[in-house]
């Protein structure tokens, strides 16, 4: 049973506002602004209590029973029924606008983010990085880079949450959902489980341990690596047989599977998806759910007969037979179509 | 006050806490009405399940649809709109104040509904042979060779999503109806007794509105469970 | 001065009729809101013994009181029965069973044997319930989230489900037997224009019971039937789908917390006019509110769900209708600070309690501006920053104006006053415990600290000591009323038909009131809160 991990203090900044008592470090872009929302959100609450609290004593001294002075009875006011509706309302806007294009910031991941598959399962965190290294309850990343993390439960709903970067998704069982960051200063933060799974619920703990870029490579030439993860999927793809019917070169009786991944995809009751993530693995474990247009249903089921890792390893291959945007830096999970899998390093 | 005077100010059937029996009548079929859009917000939040996954799993819902009973199921919905029918005429029988014509209709009202549930039972027990019922001896397969004649694939986990559904919508909709029943056996009871006149019939009134009420709900339900997309293949 | 047995009492509901069969059997309101009150105490111990093993727990990072299993099952089951036997009924099944009838001038309720259908239905389940926590309790958390509670846990999901279920419709048939009454039994010339505004709160509320109620009893009913017979309306590795659950559960218990907080809005509506000696500034306004309320608190659920995996337009709906919902409420903070104003006040325990809970839910409420913010909610849902907003509103606000109004009604219902120096004191005491305990809760979760932890990193530590510290207090505070009130049963000074000088057509009978509340049925001519027209009482001193 996994207890209190032995947490790393600290490293870093000096700067009283990035470690400042009552929030955690900001270690990563969107830290910073969501604090500056949070000082808004306080000052703001701070000014409405005060205003509140003060009036109320005030009248409470002021107009404390005393013989001889009775009571006025007032109706009421339109005008401040209005005031004290609208300009609430207005400002209770300007809040939501404010907390929305962070949201939408936090919810778009970047383009050329680099990819890291996470499961997350009863009590632990699992880690695919796109070289082919695995982690459990740690995850290595540089710092500066854009990371997407692309995420699924083997089992109940847990949750990502990694309060110094600010940034929380649940992970669902039978999807992938993303979450990303850019971390922004070198050190270990805690990783949380957000969402009540059990037993050891608060026992689900993990480490973000943040590079600076050099240390980060030299973590990646000496970490254990089973080949990349597009590797291990296209091992994955020739294993269950799926070049029977998706071949490269000539038509099959499957979809060709170059270029599928991010373009649109025409089903034959009409409808046009978009081939992402969970198009992919809804492919591969519940085929008849939706038919490429002028193909028949005949792909085999693959429910239960691969777990999520294996999922994570044939989605990254599908996804390294789509040609790269032009002008991204060379991604290292890319392998060109056809190419014969490698043997695992060792 | 002397008993006589209190005899014409005081109804029998005049509760307390009311000022008269109008206030009586209309507080009652109130409250019922209300009880009753509780009811809708209940039968409600199924609905909205069962809509949403019919959209998700058209197919294996079609061929669920398909495969229930379409004839005992329309039969089942006259019995049930016929027995509205007998209802209706007994509030008018009340209201006309003949015993006996009101008895009548309340018993063949209440046979239409051990009706509805005979058939039902039946329904439930064909389902039961096919291993449609959802559980442990769940098997839809039958489902995907039909399935496979059209060239769909059936993934029969969703199909026993539709027959949960199944079941728990005409399972809810039986067990009103047998609260339905029980209700109308008490009705029969004190009406055989002569509770009931042309001035004070109120639980006729509402009893009536409770059975049409879920005689709604089951018009609702024929459609959705039975009739549509019922062949959706080409 | 205490009299200790009075003598020529006249008739009224309590000595009426003698004996537990005319108490288990009766049919009149009175009697029903005082076999709630002692229901609902029963059960907030319980609850409230659950929450002090939790922070006793959470004194230290290690988990070393009780075990994993037990402490999830602790505040599952704190939860629970916090929500569904102490909230929900509280100030509904207390003081509206109590109120509603006296305050539209008539005898009883629409229903009064429904009404004790009620709680008999309330007993059921929390029978069921107490059996459930003894054979082992339900450790899902009291959100009950598919698939860990439908296909993972090995606890009694079922029972609790079931227990839940029933109470519901406690709840249902309370809010039922309100409307009807509401509309169909005010005495002559009680338009709803000159209806108290707790009569409006109560109304709204019971919208609330009628239309939420049943969705949550078919979400537990699918939830125990897709546990019983391994269905997979809600599990993904059967083809179902675990937000649908989170949708259907979410769409009763957020306007579930409106069914908390609106109740006790009212009682301050009450208490705020009482002690300024002043009719509500802005009565329409406040009368409005609580039907906006229960309105718009229908459309905001998807806020529980920013980071559950709904879509980007989704969340942006449910965020502004967040926002909307929170307009009427900040009005009647402003009415009622305005209501104050050239008011002639004093400082009984219920205005402290009142005044209390403007405080308290101001802050609750401003914090809850905070989670609406899609941004700001990804950091902090789930963490400590929610359990302390939620107790702001519930135990600072609701549990806040449920004492104030068994103060401010205590005469009325037992014929006695409680001594007012210690109901002082213990106000003061809850107000300072409940902020000890939950304020440092705010700084927790923004810190990170995520909820439902039973272990948690040692910088957490500092703040969690306070919060226990804070809960030790509050619970001091809860028990002394406890004590004195029913030391006052016997003790306490003999309260006339209207002590406070209150508006109100329940002032205008008996203290304790007769069995069928008016001698005769009032007839109105008079507008709400008519304080100019009501005389002070003559002691206006409240000193023992």
């Amino acid at each position: 049973m996994a207890l209190t991990p032995n947490i790393e203090r600290l490293r870093g900044s000096k700067n009283m506002f990035e470690t400042f008592p009552l929030w955690p470090v900001q270690a990563s872009t969107i830290a910073g602004q969501l604090d500056l929302l949070y000082v808004f959100l306080l000052l703001l609450s701070l000014v409405t209590c005060t205003a509140i609290f003060t009036t109320i004593t005030v009248f409470a001294i002021k107009y404390r029973r005393r013989h001889g002075r009775e009571a006025e009875q007032i109706h009421g006011s339109i005008i401040l029924e209005i005031a004290w509706s609208v300009i609430p309302l207005g400002i209770f806007l300007v809040i939501f606008a404010w907390g929305a294009i962070i949201y939408f910031h936090e919810r778009t991941p970047p383009r050329d983010s680099t990819e890291i598959y996470t499961v997350a399962k009863q009590w632990m965190w699992k880690f695919q990085h796109p070289e082919g290294q695995r982690e459990i309850n740690e995850l290595h990343v540089p710092v500066g880079r854009d990371v997407k993390l692309i995420l699924t439960s083997q089992d109940v709903i847990h949750s990502f949450y990694v309060p110094a970067f600010r940034i929380k998704q649940d992970v669902l069982p039978g999807r992938y959902v993303t979450a990303w960051f850019r971390a922004t200063k070198p050190g270990t933060y805690h990783l949380f489980c957000a969402e009540y799974c059990g037993t050891m619920h608060s026992g689900m703990l993990g480490q973000i341990v943040v590079m600076d870029p050099s240390d980060y490579q030299t973590w990646l030439a000496t970490s254990r690596t089973f080949g990349s993860l597009a590797a291990a999927g296209q091992s994955q793809f020739e294993q269950l047989g799926c070049p029977t019917c998706h071949r490269f070169e000539t038509q099959g009786r499957g979809p060709t599977l170059n270029g599928v991944y991010g373009n649109p995809v025409t089903l034959e009751d009409g409808r046009t998806v978009i081939a992402d993530e969970n198009y992919i693995r809804e492919s591969v474990l519940n085929p008849g759910a939706k038919i490429v247009s002028g193909f028949k249903n005949i792909m085999p089921v693959f429910q239960g007969l691969v777990d999520e890792e294996q999922m994570n390893e044939l989605v990254a291959y599908v996804k390294s037979l789509s040609v790269p945007p032009a002008g991204s830096a060379g991604n290292p999970t890319l392998i060109p179509p056809g190419t014969q899998p490698q043997h695992p390093k060792e | 006050m002397s008993d006589s005077l209190i005899a014409l100010e005081h109804p029998t059937e005049l509760q307390h806490h009311f000022a008269d029996m109008e206030q009586q009548k209309n507080t009652s079929t109130f409250g019922m009405w209300l009880f009753l859009g509780t009811e809708i917000m209940f039968f409600g939040g199924m609905f909205a399940a069962y809509l949403i996954y019919r959209r998700w799993y058209y197919n294996e819902f079609a061929l669920g649809s398909r495969s229930i009973n379409i004839w005992l199921g329309t039969i089942n919905t006259m019995v049930l709109i016929c027995s509205s029918l007998t209802v209706a005429l007994g509030v008018r029988a009340a209201q006309m104040g003949k015993r006996k014509l009101l008895v009548t209709l309340l018993l063949i009202t209440m046979v239409f509904g051990v009706a509805f549930l005979g058939i039902k039972g039946v329904e439930w027990y064909q389902k039961y042979e096919e291993h449609h019922v959802p559980g442990s001896s769940f098997n839809a397969s039958d489902l995907v060779s039909v399935g496979q004649k059209y060239g769909i694939h059936i993934n029969q986990a969703h199909s026993q999503i539709y027959f949960s559904l199944y079941f728990a919508l005409t399972g809810l909709h039986a067990l009103h109806m047998v609260v339905g029943l029980g209700i109308f056996t008490v009705l029969t009871y004190f009406a055989w007794k002569g509770k009931y006149t042309p001035e004070y019939h109120t639980p006729i009134e509402i009893g009536g509105l409770y059975w049409h009420f879920v005689d709604i709900v089951w018009i609702y339900l024929f459609p959705l469970l039975y009739l549509i997309d019922r062949k959706p293949f080409h | 001065m205490a009299t200790a047995v009075v003598t020529t009492e006249r008739e009224n509901y309590i000595n009426s009729e003698y004996g537990i069969r005319s108490w288990l059997l009766t049919t009149d309101h009175k009697r029903i809101a005082l076999l709630y009150l002692l229901s609902i105490t029963f059960f907030f111990f319980i609850g409230g013994f659950f929450a002090l093993l939790i922070r006793l727990e959470l004194l230290t990072p290690a988990g070393d009181l009780v075990q994993a299993d037990t402490y999830n099952k602790l505040f599952t089951m704190h939860g629970q029965i916090m929500v569904f036997f102490f909230l929900i009924p509280s100030i509904p099944a207390v003081l509206g069973n109590f109120l509603v009838p006296m305050m539209i001038g008539a005898k009883d309720l629409a229903f009064p044997r429904i009404n004790l259908l009620s709680w008999y239905l309330y007993i059921f389940g929390g029978c069921m319930m107490l059996h459930c926590i003894v054979t082992g309790g339900v450790d899902t958390g009291w959100t009950f989230y598919t698939p860990f509670s439908t296909a993972f846990t090995n606890t009694k999901v079922i029972e609790a489900g079931l227990s839940i279920f029933i109470v519901g419709f406690s709840s249902i048939l309370t809010g039922l037997n309100f409307v009807v009454s509401i509309h169909r039994m005010r005495a002559p010339g009680l338009t709803w224009s000159r209806l108290p505004l707790f009569l409006w709160s109560i109304y709204a509320t019971s919208i609330i019971f009628l239309l939420g109620t049943p969705v949550l009893a078919i979400t537990l009913l699918l939830l125990i039937f897709e546990r019983a017979f391994h269905l997979g309306i809600f599990d993904p590795t059967r083809g179902g789908d675990p937000l649908l659950f989170q949708h259907l559960f979410w769409f009763y218990s957020h306007p579930a917390v409106y069914i908390m907080i609106l109740p006790a809005m009212g009682v301050v509506s009450e208490i705020i006019p009482c002690f300024s000696r002043k009719r509500v500034f802005g009565y329409s306004f406040v009368a409005m509110s609580s039907i906006a309320i229960a309105v718009f608190g229908f459309l905001v659920w998807a806020h529980h769900m920013f980071v559950a995996g709904i879509s980007l337009y989704s969340a942006l709906f449910f965020s502004i209708l967040s926002y909307l919902v929170a307009v009427p409420s900040a009005v009647k903070v402003f009415n009622w600070t305005a209501t104050m104003y050239k008011g002639s006040i004093s400082f009984s325990t219920p205005m402290l309690y009142a005044l209390g809970f403007i405080g308290l839910f101001t802050i609750g409420g401003l914090t809850g501006l905070f989670l609406a913010a899609l941004g700001f909610d990804v950091h902090v849902t789930d963490t400590y920053f929610v359990i302390a907003h939620f107790h702001y509103i519930m135990v600072g606000g609701a549990v806040m104006g449920y004492l104030g109004g068994l103060h401010f009604w205590w005469p009325k219902i037992s014929g006695r006053m409680y001594p007012e120096a210690w109901g002082r004191l213990a106000a003061a005491i809850v107000f300072i415990g409940f902020n000890l305990t939950f304020f440092p809760q705010f700084i927790l979760g923004y810190m990170g600290m995520p909820r439902r932890y039973w272990q948690y990193p040692p910088e957490f530590q500092v703040l969690n000591v306070f919060s226990t510290a804070g809960s030790t207090i509050l619970a001091v505070g809860y028990l002394l009323p406890m004590i004195y009130m029913l030391w006052s049963l016997r003790y306490g000074k003999i309260a006339g038909d209207n002590p406070w000088g209150a508006a109100g057509l329940e002032w205008k009978t008996a203290s304790p009131p007769p069995t069928f509340n008016f001698d005769e049925t009032p007839e109105v001519t008079w507008e709400a809160y008519n304080y100019d027209e009501i005389p002070m009482p003559e002691e206006v001193s409240l000193e023992r």
